[in-house]
């Protein structure tokens, strides 16, 4: 353990980045770009100073950083690293520079787009660090910033009216989350997220909420904390603002939304959700594994019927955080019940975590996939405008294919295993919501394989008749460190699994309700 | 501390000083403003830095004034009145940074515009009732010229509605103050002494001089239904003057709401608590869904300062510490905020456009032919918005705390009203200044002439209100520390019990 | 007897100085003014009446506050000594500013004549008699005839001075109707003899009539409403300076009058500020206050005169100087004072602007008065603070007054009684006085000049020096009550 604070220093270097880009007015687009990636780069080099100082087998947080800052609301800054955190900055550590370089080919104004994109990348590893529900909350809010100006300005047609949906579903639901958090303030005196998960675990809190308003105000409260964290992964039917999102946001932006911000939400379900109300979530797990389900089922039925391939991705994330959720629900829905078997709720949250993880790499190439298809062909996305690529650019069809494989969840891939523990898990706990969700994987299964199929396979047609170029050396540089990382993560995922065994088990350890 | 008056002189003789000034030249009125109004700022935060917090006002002058009738001149300051202090020292430089350009009659702009300050200073530091009517009546009359003369379309028309909502509510608040004195006995108007007599007040009459103060005190504040003068006023008005409205007068309502309706009678407010919410609600919501419709900019920015400042009062209105609290905090974050957003639409936009109409905006690639105006309008934005990070956030969290505290359906509607916000201040934002993004045309084909660039000026003020915004946004403790205390005083303590009608 | 006719002349030396200076002006004139020009003439006879003011000033003072003098005919008490003192100050005030302002034929008969008015604004200060109160009040309201209708260039003048004639006449009868009457129930005309007796008679309704002749007769005098339809004419048409004094002073010790006669003397009839002792005079006070706020006021909003919408909002201010007639038999009469005082030297102020202005070219509609800060920003700065003053904005005097009296009046009983409720009205009415007070205030500071009148206005010195000393004086009462509160016990 160094006194240095290197939480912060992961939090706060890209925002330094980000403060340098706004000042140096005469930087070219190259040393722009290049400033972005250095700055960008930095957490995927602290995250490894990270693993190196990681404990695994401690689930408290480590490499705490504890100071107090609002006395009036005793709140403190308060950073903290356990393997669920550590998963999701070594994932945006990845993912960001990756996209930065996706979008090398961004034409204008290079340094706004690295600044905004710095930021994004500093709020995200802010919510993955923050223990505290302030400094959460900013980063939380944050994030939205950058995010809304970079679909804003650098996306397609319809990005203005896109990038207001995505900000004010998750401003909206965010609302209703701080008030939720201003009523947890008011019956315990603290926002700290182990605090009040101690509080929940004892079950004092569910006693101090009832005793100002009655029960029905603890169920207003989770469920106005519950809204904010599931528009924000989305849960099926808060899920509207992401396909337009996802689609108008530029190649760079795409990857990372739903790389890095989508897990945001996820986190916040096993962060703050799942510990601090774990007697309402148990009592609403019914309705939301059927909400889990409808995300997997109807997600991947409607990324089906679209024709557009970046809202074909895009339904298919809803498809993939769904079993994330869907795992979490079921674990939550067998707790307290007779003979739950902790060995499957261990199955299905490793599952999650893994699935975060991997999905955000899978995902990410998907969207870098398509981005470089418009980047060949003017902007075309659609299913049908596409033909034999394979024959064109038969690399280029290597690494998509491996990433919709792993996507797909083909054994062998990343993907796989995710998926693989999330069933089981599910399964072992709810047998009837894992076999609704097979029918899922059969339309994942079909979406994607068209997509492989329509564009990759039979002779060159439509836009690639003409010159289609393969992978071009800059590009290499964004898909081949996330193929190579699903390929790795296939065979070898105790490479992820070692940092967050023990705290998983931790979990399903005491699946009891207070 | 005892430096605080200063900032009353100063400012009501550099306003007869600019009058003579301007008469030479504009650039000199321009620079006595400047120099009064920092000299004020910089009182009160020398003030500031001897200030001990602490529960009740702290007396600073204490003179009889008009023996015949109990009147002393008293001035006095707890937290609270720091906090408006240094805002509206604040509010005011920055005001005038951003009136730099004036030039048609500017001595008398700025005479008028520092008599309007130095009658807000009054009012923050008065601890006596009729002191306090005196300087807020003082603060009236001056709008009237700084929107009729200066002001933009509509103008004469907003400046009468203004003035005369103004002065019917502080004839309705007199009324109930005058009541309130000769049932106390006609001896002292001294807030304490007519705390201390208004504990012997049948309920009905408490009741009724509740009612007269506090609605007459929320005319000023911006309250639904009484709130219509404000949009029309803060749009017509020069961007100064928006400024210090919107800023700094409304303020005025809200803490007179506070200082005088709220301590004085426990009784009436317990009676009137819910009626308040649920106006304050009301206007929250109402003022955020017309700003969500507006057509003319600062119509937007207008009805918006409606919409806070309904969180400022549902904040008064859930009546415990942590609301009332966040209430003051809200009522600096807003003066800061909303000055901010007005010196974007009516200094750096309308005077370079001149046009305030969203639908011509939206044709201008705006965020390329003015950058900082862009950068500045969404920063002011996010903060308006609620964003953490901001002073408008720690405001709006504790009022929230505060207001669950008291009924848990205020705290949700208020909420949603936080959502409200948010959808009308990023529709401004993007279409007002990122109405055409189309990446095909560089800037410099765009048709339109080149605007004239920001001036020094304008980047100063924006400087000075952003750093304000965002050094309490992250530090909300520097202003809590001064508000908590002050509330445990037992005057406002008899207000807050509890809290629970 | 000897020692009652010396006290007499003691009490009566500034009605006699002002007499005196009276017949000197007109024989000044007469002897030397002949062969000068008219406004040397004016100015001439001006400093003769100024010194004529300044000599009853002092003989005013020199009386000083020795109780009842002359068998109680007069009452030298600090309310009278004050009221002489505001009568003549603002007499001396419209005379002051006359010279380079005012065009007249007769110069000299003028000055006269406002000296004449003086005298019975004096008298009627320190009078409790019926008879002599009576004779004051012809004085002065004959003078003030006279005075409408001096300027003899226009015939509005001439209708002016013609209808507040007829109006006058009429209600001096209601008034020599009214005062026969109570000499008739009472079998005296001396104010506290007459409370003597009141106090044993029954409720009567002889009482009842000559209260109310009286009343309305004083309504006429003090153009409250119902009766108040001379007002308008006589402020549009009247000379500037003639509609001031008319405005000011009159008003002034008329009300020291009525005070004077309807507490020391009716004070036993008063009944009570609630509705439900009808019996006495109250009730009917109150009414007449209320219909003239609300009239004046809205009234007022609908004009576009200048000297109209001053002649309105006078209707509505002797509503409220009414209310202060009501406070004054609990509060004493300070308040009451304080008001009509500071009333009058606004009033005085705003006319003299007009006059200014008129001397430049017209000066009727709101529109003549635009661009005035620009024309002259003296002007301008001196009507704000009238106008101000006049709405009750503080810190000027008229504010100061009104919140005397409405203080009182909810102190009498707070909501309990009418007395407050009426308060309540005065005070929303204020708001709505504040339009048209604003109204002008628009015209002449926020409104660019009109074409046709864009020359600067010159201010003649004398007129410059009064206008600058009442609103110094407005400034310095509002922000100094005390001044003069505490002379008045």
């Amino acid at each position: 353990m160094s006194t240095l604070p290197l939480l912060s220093l992961v939090v706060f270097t890209p925002f330094a980045g980000a403060a340098g880009l706004g000042l140096l007015r005469g930087a070219s687009p190259a040393a722009s770009r290049a400033l972005a990636l250095i700055f960008s780069l930095s957490t995927l080099a602290l995250s490894l100073v990270l693993l190196g100082g990681f404990d695994p087998a401690r689930t408290a947080p480590q490499f705490v950083e504890r100071h107090a800052w609002i006395a009036a609301l005793n709140v403190n800054y308060s950073l903290g690293l356990d393997g669920l955190s550590l998963l999701l900055v070594l994932l945006t550590g990845i993912v960001t520079p990756v996209a930065l370089l996706a979008s090398a080919k961004a034409e204008r104004d290079s340094r706004l787009f690295g600044a905004l994109f710095l930021m994004l990348q500093g709020a995200a590893l802010g919510v993955f660090l923050a223990l505290d529900f302030f400094p959460w909350f900013l980063f939380w809010e944050l994030s939205l910033v950058p995010a809304f100006f970079l679909i804003k300005l650098w996306g397609g047609q319809g990005a203005t009216r896109a990038a207001y949906q995505f900000v004010i579903y998750t401003i909206g639901g965010s609302a209703f989350m701080l008030a939720g958090f201003a009523a947890l303030f008011v019956a315990t005196g603290t926002m700290d997220f182990n605090t009040l998960a101690q509080l929940a675990a004892d079950g004092s809190l569910a006693q101090k909420l009832a005793a100002f308003g009655g029960g029905n105000w603890t169920k207003v409260i989770f469920l106005g904390v519950l809204i904010g964290l599931a528009v924000k992964v989305p849960l099926w039917p808060f899920h509207t603002w992401l396909p337009p999102a996802y689609a108008e946001a530029p190649t760079g932006a795409s990857m990372f939304l739903t790389g890095v911000m989508s897990k945001m939400g996820v986190y916040g379900f096993l962060r703050i959700l799942w510990p601090i109300f774990p007697g309402p979530l148990h009592d609403a797990s019914c309705w939301l594994l059927a909400l889990a389900l409808g995300g997997v089922v109807l997600g991947a039925w409607s990324a089906m019927r679209q024709t557009d391939l970046k809202r074909m991705v895009a339904y298919s994330s809803i498809n993939h955080l769904s079993y994330c959720l869907l795992a979490l629900f079921a674990v939550s829905y067998a707790t307290g019940r007779a003979g739950p078997s902790s060995e499957a709720a261990a199955a299905a949250l490793s599952g999650t975590l893994l699935q975060m993880f991997n999905h955000g790499l899978s995902a990410a190439a998907l969207f870098a996939c398509v981005g470089m298809l418009e980047a060949r062909t003017g902007g075309k996305r659609g299913l049908h405008e596409f033909g034999g690529v394979r024959t064109a650019a038969p690399i280029f069809a290597g690494l998509c294919g491996v990433a919709m494989f792993s996507s797909l969840g083909l054994p062998g891939l990343n993907g796989f295993v995710g998926e693989f523990l999330i069933f089981r898990g599910v399964f072992g706990l709810n047998a009837w919501a894992a076999a609704i969700a097979c029918l899922g994987l059969l339309a994942t299964a079909l979406f994607l394989l068209t997509f492989w199929q329509r564009v990759f396979h039979g002779p060159r047609a439509g836009a690639t008749t003409g010159v289609f170029a393969d992978v071009q050396p800059g590009e290499y540089l964004t898909l081949v460190p996330l193929v190579a990382l699903m390929l790795v993560l296939g065979v070898a995922p105790h490479l992820l699994t070692r940092l967050i065994n023990p705290l998983v088990t931790a979990w399903a350890g005491h699946l009891t309700l207070p | 501390m005892n430096a605080l008056p200063w900032t009353i002189y100063l400012s009501f003789a550099g306003s007869a000083l600019a009058l003579v000034a301007g008469a030479r030249s504009a650039a000199n009125a321009r620079w006595v403003a400047l120099l009064t109004a920092l000299a004020g700022g910089v009182v009160s935060l020398f003030a500031a830095r001897e200030f001990t917090p602490g529960p009740g006002l702290q007396t600073i002058v204490n003179l009889p004034w008009i023996r015949e009738l109990g009147i002393r001149y008293h001035l006095a300051a707890d937290g609270i009145s720091l906090t408006m202090v240094v805002l509206t020292g604040l509010a005011a430089t920055a005001g005038i940074l951003f009136s730099w350009n004036i030039k048609d009659r500017a001595g008398e702009f700025f005479a008028l515009y520092l008599a309007l300050i130095g009658g807000v200073y009054g009012v923050f530091l008065s601890a006596d009732a009729f002191v306090l009517f005196v300087f807020y009546e003082i603060a009236i009359v001056p709008k009237y010229f700084l929107i009729a003369i200066w002001g933009s379309k509509n103008r004469e028309y907003a400046a009468m509605k203004l003035v005369l909502y103004s002065f019917a509510g502080s004839a309705v608040m007199l009324g109930g103050l005058l009541w309130a004195y000769g049932a106390a006995g006609g001896r002292s108007f001294a807030l304490n002494d007519l705390a201390a007599a208004a504990v012997n007040f049948s309920r009905g009459d408490q009741i009724g001089m509740f009612a007269l103060v506090f609605f007459g005190f929320a005319v000023l504040a911006g309250m639904f239904p009484f709130h219509t003068w404000a949009p029309t006023g803060h749009a017509a008005a020069p961007t100064a003057a928006s400024m210090l409205l919107a800023g700094v007068v409304m303020k005025l309502g809200a803490y007179g709401c506070l200082r005088v309706a709220m301590p004085l009678f426990p009784v009436g407010l317990a009676f009137w608590q819910p009626a308040i919410a649920w106006l304050a609600i009301a206007g929250i919501l109402y003022a955020g869904l017309v700003a969500l419709v507006q057509d003319d900019f600062k119509f937007v920015i207008g009805y918006s300062s409606v919409s806070h400042m309904g969180f400022v009062l549902l904040g008064l209105a859930a009546a415990n510490s942590q609301s009332v609290a966040g209430a003051v905090l809200q009522m600096y974050s807003h003066g800061i905020i909303a000055g901010l957003l007005f010196a974007v639409v009516g200094r750096m936009v309308y005077e370079r456009t001149h046009t305030r109409r969203l639908v011509d905006l939206r044709a201008m690639p705006l965020h390329r032919l003015l950058p900082f105006a862009a950068l500045t309008f969404v920063i002011a934005g996010l903060a308006s918005m609620g964003m953490p990070g901001f002073s408008g956030f720690p405001a709006e969290l504790t009022i929230l705390i505060g207001t669950w505290k008291t009924s848990p359906l205020w705290a949700l509607f208020a909420a949603s009203g936080i959502l409200v916000a948010a959808a009308f201040t990023l529709r401004a934002i993007q279409v007002s200044f990122f109405g055409t993004t189309d990446k095909s045309v560089p800037a410099s084909a765009v048709d339109h002439r080149p605007f004239e660039p920001i001036t020094w000026a304008e980047k100063a003020g924006t400087v000075l209100l952003v750093a304000a915004t965002v050094y309490i946004g992250l530090k909300p403790d520097a202003l809590l520390n001064w508000i908590t205390p002050a509330l445990n005083s037992p005057l406002f303590q008899a207000a807050l019990k509890g809290g629970t009608p | 007897m000897n020692g009652h006719y010396a006290s007499l002349l003691h009490a009566l030396l500034p009605e006699a100085s002002l007499v005196l200076g009276a017949l000197l002006v007109l024989g000044f004139d007469l002897f030397s003014g002949r062969r000068n020009s008219a406004s040397a003439r004016l100015s001439a006879s001006v400093i003769i009446g100024l010194l004529a003011i300044a000599a009853a000033a002092y003989h005013a003072c020199d009386a000083g506050v020795g109780g009842n003098a002359f068998k109680g005919v007069l009452v030298l008490d600090s309310l009278g000594l004050m009221t002489r003192l505001g009568a003549l100050g603002l007499a001396a005030l419209t005379l002051a500013m006359a010279p380079g302002v005012v065009r007249l034929r007769h110069p000299a008969e003028y000055v006269a004549v406002v000296l004449f008015a003086t005298t019975g604004f004096t008298l009627m200060a320190v009078v409790q008699q019926l008879l002599v109160a009576f004779l004051a009040i012809e004085l002065a309201s004959l003078s003030l005839y006279i005075l409408a209708g001096f300027d003899k260039h226009r015939p509005e003048s001439a209708e002016a001075g013609l209808k507040y004639f007829l109006f006058g006449g009429i209600s001096a009868a209601f008034l020599l109707f009214g005062f026969s009457l109570i000499y008739g129930l009472t079998g005296s005309i001396e104010f506290t003899e007459i409370a003597r007796q009141l106090q044993v008679t029954q409720g009567n309704t002889l009482l009842v009539v000559a209260l109310v002749m009286i009343l309305v007769a004083f309504g006429f005098k003090a153009a409250a409403a119902p009766f108040h339809l001379w007002a308008p004419d006589v402020y549009q048409g009247a000379p500037a300076s003639s509609a001031a004094l008319i405005a000011s002073a009159s008003k002034l010790a008329g009300f020291t009058l009525f005070v004077r006669l309807f507490w020391a003397g009716f004070g036993p009839v008063a009944g009570g500020t609630g509705l439900t002792t009808l019996p006495g005079w109250i009730p009917a006070f109150v009414i007449v206050a209320v219909v003239s706020l609300v009239l004046g006021n809205i009234a007022a909003l609908a004009q576009t005169s200048v000297r109209r919408i001053l002649a309105y909002s006078a209707i509505g201010h002797a509503g409220a100087l009414l209310l202060g007639v009501l406070v004054a038999g609990r509060f004493g009469p300070a308040s009451l004072y304080f008001y009509a005082a500071t009333y009058g030297l606004a009033t005085v102020g705003a006319f003299g602007v007009i006059a200014v202005v008129e001397r430049a070219g017209r000066c009727d509609d709101l529109g003549d008065l635009a661009g005035l800060y620009r024309r002259s920003p003296l002007l301008a700065l001196c009507l704000l603070v009238f106008v101000l003053s006049l709405a009750g904005i503080p810190p000027l005097a008229g504010f100061f007054g009104k919140f005397l009296v409405f203080s009182q009046a909810l102190k009498l009983s707070g909501l309990a009684g009418t007395a407050g409720w009426v308060a309540l009205l005065a005070i929303a009415m204020s708001a709505v006085a504040l339009y048209y007070y604003m109204l002008i205030l628009k015209q002449a500071i926020v409104v660019a000049p009109r074409p046709a009148a864009e020359s600067a206005i010159k201010v003649p010195t004398p007129a410059a020096a009064v206008l600058v000393l009442t609103a110094t004086l407005l400034v310095l009462l509002g922000v100094f009550p005390s001044l003069v509160l505490q002379l008045i016990h």
